[in-house]
């Protein structure tokens, strides 16, 4: 065995490959650790091994509507928001009004989607640091959120649901009530997570001043979302920068503040997201008490989606940060070239610059703590 | 009874003391692997196992032993052969050999030793010598650095188990576990509380905390599973093992929640003594409570496993050296003193 | 010391809160469904599985190119003109036979991109999702309903009609040609006579 490890590195460095198969790498991810003992002396993140050549196969698609099924399918734990930011970028190019109502629903649907998303990185956040029952508690959460999903939609995670000024389907009546039941019976559940993990003190020992990120490190790695936020920068798609009708609801931005440790730690990165669930909790009140209750969902769909030659660059904020979509459009029936900028990628690539220096464990940790999804990162 | 035995041939008497260690912890094994697994259910707000033998799958570990047995047995090629065979024996053996000093009730301990604490944890010390064997000799660097986590972490934990079982055998004044158990009975304190250890003197519950904390870390349960932690190092030093040679690792492991809840339970809470008294005593009744007692233990072990997130390696390091082990030799004076005074 | 202790106190506390909760959970109740025994009953509309309505189909391909992922496959033959297919319930006349009309579960990404194109509402998802199966070939549902002698004796029909069509095309087109060149010949004829009638004028 001191064989093989000197042969590799020459020193009593050890090379480790942690994952692709690996329980705490959030599916397919592949680092290749360079090891001192247990202390991590180089990262090399090795990505590809779930690339499904999303881009050209929508370039190739004879239709835009055929290319929103494969959007849901690039971060597969929040699919309405990725069909979000594709039909804003489709009605933008074509300049088509879309109905209020339709607006309201896919709000709500956004930041369930949202809720549904956050306590999947949270829960598997958990359970990368060993505590097995939170996440079980916050899955049982998250199946109330895919079955109102599924009775609106027809299906549990990928919907295909949005389609370009409308929806696919109008609601089923008790929707108003059904949602407003989930927001009333998850509130307390929140309290919850906190008792059992967030404030827990071996939890917090864990994240507490681990994968420190500062402000200036994450501005440069162009970090967006949750991950920018815990940071302590102020920065929502949603406020900065609103798309669909989120001018018009009242919520604030969490920020990371530096509570149990340092500004930009691990918990920091976890408890924006569990503010931000309540956020959105706020968010789909508002939504459910202004949203019309007469409207075809499908009046505005356009059968034929033909855009003016051009390109257009729309940004939404996703449960992981900033979702890009750059279109080009030569007049054809498929576009020329369909790039998504995607959160978790970039997210990824600054993962040797914060994970230098700590310990295997934390390494766990720190995947944990930017919530990646593989999907998304390969494409 | 096994003064009966031994009457008639001493290697049947051997035999006879060898087979009810070995019966109670296979009955056991079997029982707490289906428990841990329903109580993680239910914890969880699942129901666990409820296939196997009609109720609440009360037969699922029979089944999964079967299904261990006929497994593949898997070696690595690189793997060193004679270290990796032997290393899930070994560690249950250490497990098992323990036994021999427990006294289950008042008629019926293994061995009645004047050493018996001192036995006990030299041989559960060999426990950290097969973990290293197994996780050295499967020739892959999880399980490497899972042998040697658990090495650090075994060696480390048993200064502090130590000082605080000291501190009950400063009370007691004897390594014999039977005497131990033995001058526990009655119930004194108070006119109503039995004469537990962990009544008798508040140092003692201190000492109890330690220990407790303690036999969490050297059987790896969370939050001290280091060794095995299966979000860090996918199995630790069980990775490269299937089959049966896996199930021994698992059966060992759960003989040695069972073995140090027992210790735990003879040294503070008064072994196979009845909690009121004179009432439902006697050799049989001795056992129940003993198990009770031992078993309660273990549940709460597993409660705090369904519980927890897990500690890092440094810092479990850091509760060993500059907590517990000063706390446990405060503690130990302090009892000392105590036991002059009063 | 004070601070040590004082921490050790919140780690004791914050461990209990959570063996609180996690007690409260133990004896609250479950939610497992124990999945073969009883069953979750899927909301209308649930996208589990494609069917069609063979009888409403009129073949006109819409579903096929909405596909993303090309998982319908249809092949349609002209009716000939002494059979008449019928209506469908929605009231649109049929104009093929469906030879083939297969679907291709193990492709299908379950988009319901197919359902909306559909003039006479005959592709549809249905609720039932028990039917794996050990081979992949069998996921491949044949929705057409003619048996394979009826197949042949269509197709056949259909290429007679078409070659008897493309043979009175060809006539017509000869006649047409036929007559054309007559006319043609008429007009020379015509043409030449004037001339000549000319000539014998201007003689």
């Amino acid at each position: 065995m001191l064989e093989v490890i000197s042969k590799e590195t020459g020193n009593k460095e050890m090379v480790i490959n942690m994952g692709p198969q690996h329980p705490s790498t959030h599916g397919v991810l592949r680092l290749e650790l360079v090891l001192d003992g247990e202390i991590i002396t180089k990262v090399r993140p090795n990505i590809g091994y779930l690339h499904r050549c999303f881009e050209k196969y929508a370039e190739q698609m004879d239709d835009y509507a055929k290319v929103i099924p494969y959007t849901d399918r690039m971060d597969y734990v929040s699919a309405i928001n990725q069909e979000h930011g594709y039909v804003i970028a489709l009605e933008r190019m074509l300049e088509l009004e879309v109905p209020e109502r339709v607006e309201y629903i896919r709000v709500i649907m956004a930041e369930m989607q949202r809720i549904a998303s956050h306590l999947l990185g949270i829960g598997a956040f958990g359970l990368d640091l060993g505590a097995f029952s939170p996440f079980l508690y916050l899955f049982t959460e998250r199946e109330k959120i895919l079955d109102i999903f599924e009775r609106v939609t027809g299906a549990r995670l990928l919907y295909n649901y949005f389609a370009v000024a409308g929806l696919m389907r109008d609601v089923h009546p008790e929707f108003k009530t059904d949602t407003a039941e989930f927001v009333k019976t998850f509130r307390p559940k929140i309290k919850e997570l906190n008792d059992l993990l967030s404030y827990n003190k071996i939890f917090i020992k864990r994240t507490a001043n681990i994968g420190v990120l500062p402000e200036k490190v994450a501005l440069n790695y162009a970090a967006s979302g949750p991950v920018l936020r815990g940071s302590g920068v102020e920065w929502d798609l949603r406020k900065n920068d609103p798309y669909s009708i989120y001018d018009k609801f009242d919520f604030e931005i969490p920020v990371g503040t530096g509570e149990v440790g340092t500004l930009g730690d691990c918990w920091d990165r976890y408890m924006v997201r569990v503010k931000e669930m309540e956020q959105s909790l706020r968010i789909i009140e508002q939504a459910l008490d202004g949203m019309p209750d007469e409207g075809d969902v499908m009046e505005a769909i356009p059968k034929r989606i033909r855009p003016k030659e051009g390109e257009i660059y729309v940004r939404t904020e996703t449960p992981r940060g900033e979702l890009g979509y750059y279109i080009i459009s030569d007049k054809s029936a498929s576009p020329f070239r369909v790039k998504a900028r995607a959160p978790s990628f970039v997210h990824l690539s600054m993962l040797p610059a914060i994970s230098k220096g700590s310990l295997i464990a934390d390494m766990v940790a720190i995947v944990g703590s930017i919530d990646i999804v593989l999907g998304e990162v390969d494409r | 009874m096994t003064e009966y035995v031994s009457h008639i041939h001493p290697v049947a008497a051997i035999l006879v003391h060898a087979a009810i260690p070995l019966t109670i912890i296979l009955v056991y094994a079997l029982v707490a692997i289906w428990g841990e697994r329903k109580i993680a259910g239910f914890i969880q707000d699942r129901l666990g196992p409820m296939r196997v033998g009609g109720w609440h799958g009360w037969a699922q570990s029979i089944a999964d032993l079967l299904k261990l047995i006929q497994k593949e047995d898997i070696i690595p090629t690189d793997a060193s052969r004679f270290l990796f065979k032997f290393a899930p024996f070994m560690m249950f053996a250490a497990s098992y050999a323990a036994f021999a000093v427990i006294p289950f009730s008042s008629a019926y301990v293994g061995s009645m030793v004047n050493i018996g604490v001192f036995y006990l944890l030299a041989v559960t010390s060999l426990l950290t010598l097969s973990i290293i064997m197994a996780g050295w000799a499967s020739n892959n660097k999880w399980s490497l650095l899972g042998g040697m986590r658990s090495a650090a972490q075994m060696v480390s934990y048993e200064v502090p188990t130590i000082a605080s079982v000291l501190t009950v055998v400063l009370v007691a004044g004897s390594l014999n576990l039977m005497t131990v158990t033995e001058m526990q009975s009655g119930n004194d304190i108070l006119g109503f509380l039995p004469n537990w250890f962990i009544f008798q003197n508040p140092f003692l519950i201190v000492a109890f905390i330690i220990f407790f904390i303690s036999i969490l870390a050297e059987s790896h349960r969370v939050p001290f599973d280091l060794p095995e932690s299966e979000s860090e190092l996918v199995a630790g030093y069980q990775t490269e093992y299937s089959g049966m040679r896996w199930a021994m690792f698992m059966l060992a492991e759960y003989a040695d929640m069972l073995l140090l809840s027992l210790l735990g339970a003879t040294l503070f809470f008064g072994g196979w003594n009845s909690p009121f008294g004179d009432f439902m005593a006697g050799p049989l009744w001795g056992f129940f409570w003993f198990m009770l007692k031992g078993l309660s233990l273990v549940i709460v072990m597993m409660w705090i496993r369904w519980t927890l997130p897990r500690y890092r390696v440094d810092q479990l390091m850091h509760i060993c050296w500059s907590i517990l082990i000063p706390l446990s030799f405060v503690n130990l004076v302090l009892t000392a003193l105590w036991e002059v005074i009063f | 010391m004070l601070n040590a202790v004082k921490q050790s106190w919140l780690t004791f506390r914050s461990i209990f809160t959570g063996m609180g909760v996690t007690i409260r959970h133990f004896f609250g109740p479950t939610v497992t469904l124990q999945y073969p025994d009883e069953k979750m009953e899927l909301p209308k509309g649930a996208r589990a599985r494609l069917y069609v309505n063979i009888d409403d189909c009129i073949g006109c391909n819409l579903c096929a190119r909405a596909c993303p992922v090309n998982c319908i496959d249809i092949e349609t033959v002209a009716s000939t003109q002494d059979v008449d297919l019928g209506k469908t319930s929605t009231g649109n006349p049929k104009r093929f036979w469906l030879t083939r009309f297969d679907i291709d579960m193990a492709k299908c990404m379950y988009c319901d991109l197919c359902v909306h194109p559909c003039p006479t509402n005959c592709i549809y998802m249905v609720s039932e999702y028990e039917y794996s199966e050990y081979d992949r070939s069998n996921l491949v549902y044949h929705f057409s309903n003619l048996e394979p002698e009826m197949v042949a004796e269509v197709k056949d029909k259909a290429e007679k009609e078409a070659e008897q069509k493309k043979r009175e095309r060809e006539e017509m087109m000869r006649k047409k040609a036929e007559e054309k060149a007559q006319k043609e010949l008429e007009a020379k004829k015509k043409a030449e006579e004037e001339s000549n009638d000319k000539e014998k004028g201007e003689e």
